[in-house]
């Protein structure tokens, strides 16, 4: 079982790598921005810099998930690959846990251009234990964003999730105030951002590498959309299988 | 011993019965052709026995299992209708991929060599011709060392020497002790490489015999003629059908047919003998 997930996450990276548009999308934006915006104008400041690098980070979290997911899921159930996959013998779970596995590599892979010009070219700084603080909440931030992908590629065909994995992007970064530095959004973002998976997810990583504190309001509705999300994502799930192979 | 059982299954999909209360087994060393016209059921057939779908009523079991357990499957291999390999993998790395699921696969270049693939190894699968991509797909039944393979119209889109070659891969697993289970509507194919024919023609059993039985039962003609009076009674006639002073007689026996409206006396013209496809001789034989 485990060996077969690795082998099925191997195929799925081999397939990206490939094709590596998809790779781009989720790295390049991040990494550009980087590059353009936090470098020039707040490069030179720690708190701000730090602050930014956070930004941008949740920002490829979110992005490599939900595109990942979305399109990855839905193209995959248009291939008469998936029904074939089904007459080997193995279950629904490795083919599932290799995805998962695949799209936790491709995540890395997106955050460490980020990772790599915060620490070269701005005076970004954190300690060993803020790292490891925003390392986890990579990881807890990274649910919900699977799960709304999940959503997304189970329950449309591949021309609609591709459209609404970006439409939704663009607000939800914005909305959420990743495009800000904390505090600094206009005031109706500001007060709907801790709200949004994106506000929600972005405040946790401030608040593990710099001075900003934890709203427990926020991370409610951050458990709230994780809930909801995978309630969408199991639902979707099902009504395909049943639709596909029952 | 039956590899594959069907026990009074029914399909349905919305207000459509795709198979009606079938009965079919399958025994071990058997090569077995579906025959039928497109819609009969046959596809259905073979992903309820594969475990992709499950029945709506009845059962499906195979070697003694139920499909639908992964366990189950490790015996079982398949090439389904459409093939939809993965675009970006080379033909080597989905032969490995495949071959990862199975506990004794065949060796990957003893597989490729077996279906002629050795040269398409290293290229990827996007890039291949259909009748390419049917091969490797053919091939990738073969990888686990099965005891049953069901192959869902493997040669369609192939040329005669890809048919051929396809043919004699089949033959060979056959030959070793393996049970295949083939859909086509080419009776020539089924001809080719099965003993045992079962005719499905919607959602039911309709006839299940020897090759030369079948052939007997389905070796229908169509002999037209254009003709001012009516035809008279003809013996032998299994079907009538008229455009205008066009008649068409369905029958298994066309000379005798031509020799009775010539004793006749039957004033004929544009006489027109064809073999009927076999959509036809069903049609006929069903009505």
């Amino acid at each position: 079982m485990t060996a077969l997930a690795l082998t099925h996450a191997r195929f799925q990276l081999i397939e990206t790598v490939r094709i590596p548009m998809a790779l781009i999308g989720s790295a390049f934006f991040p990494a550009a921005s980087m590059i353009f915006f936090v470098v020039p104008f707040v490069g030179s400041d720690r708190t701000y810099s730090t602050y930014a690098t956070a930004s941008m980070v949740t920002f490829v979290v979110m992005t490599s998930n939900l595109f990942q997911y979305g399109i990855g899921v839905a193209e995959d159930r248009a291939q008469p690959w998936d029904p074939y996959a089904r007459t080997l013998p193995a279950g629904a779970a490795p083919r599932f846990a290799g995805r998962i596995l695949a799209g936790l590599v491709l995540m890395v892979v997106s955050l460490l251009p980020v990772v790599l010009i915060a620490a070269v070219a701005t005076e970004a700084t954190v300690g060993a234990g803020a790292f490891l603080a925003a390392l986890g909440v990579v990881v807890v931030t990274a649910v919900p964003f699977t799960l709304m992908g999940l959503a997304i590629g189970y329950s449309l065909p591949a021309k609609a999730a591709i459209v609404v994995a970006q439409v939704l992007f663009f607000p939800l970064a914005f909305g959420g105030g990743l495009m800000t530095a904390p505090g600094g959004a206009p005031g109706f973002v500001e007060a709907i951002a801790p709200y949004l998976p994106t506000g929600a997810a972005v405040r946790l990583m401030w608040a593990a590498v710099g001075d900003f504190g934890v709203q427990p309001a926020s991370v409610a509705a951050l458990v709230a959309w994780t809930v909801a999300f995978a309630g969408v994502a199991a639902w979707a799930y099902r009504r395909d299988e049943g639709r596909r192979f029952s | 011993m039956i590899l594959a059982r069907a026990t009074d299954v029914s399909r349905r999909y919305g207000a459509v019965l795709a198979l009606d209360h079938l009965d079919l087994d399958v025994h071990a060393g058997e090569l077995v052709g579906l025959l039928g016209p497109n819609g009969a059921g046959k596809s259905t057939l073979v992903n309820l026995l594969t475990g992709v779908r499950r029945p709506s009523t009845g059962r499906v079991e195979l070697c003694g299992g139920d499909p639908r357990d992964p366990a189950t499957r490790r015996v079982l291999g398949v090439t389904p209708q459409e093939t939809g390999l993965p675009s970006a993998l080379r033909v080597g790395e989905v032969v490995d991929f495949v071959r990862a699921h199975f506990p004794d696969p065949l060796g990957k270049r003893e597989l490729l060599a077996r279906f002629g693939l050795e040269e398409l190894e290293r290229r990827q699968t996007g890039g291949l011709s259909g009748g390419q991509k049917r091969r490797v797909a053919v091939a990738l039944a073969f990888a686990g060392r099965p005891r049953i393979v069901f192959l869902d119209e493997p040669t369609t889109g192939l040329d005669v020497a890809a048919r051929h070659a396809l043919w004699d891969g089949v033959r060979a697993f056959h030959a070793d002790g393996g049970t295949v289970v083939l859909t086509s509507h080419y009776l020539e194919e089924v001809e080719a490489l099965a003993s045992r024919v079962v005719v499905i023609d919607g959602g039911r059993v309709l006839a299940d015999d020897t090759v030369a039985a079948v052939r007997g039962l389905v070796a229908i003609r169509r002999v037209s003629v254009t003709a001012a009076v009516p035809m008279p009674d003809l013996p032998g006639v299994v079907g009538t059908e008229r455009e205008g002073d066009r008649t068409h007689l369905l029958t298994p026996d066309a000379d005798r047919l031509v020799r009775d409206l010539i004793a006749r006396d039957v004033p004929f013209r544009d006489l027109e003998v064809r073999p009927t496809s076999l959509e036809e001789a069903f049609l006929t034989l069903t009505a």
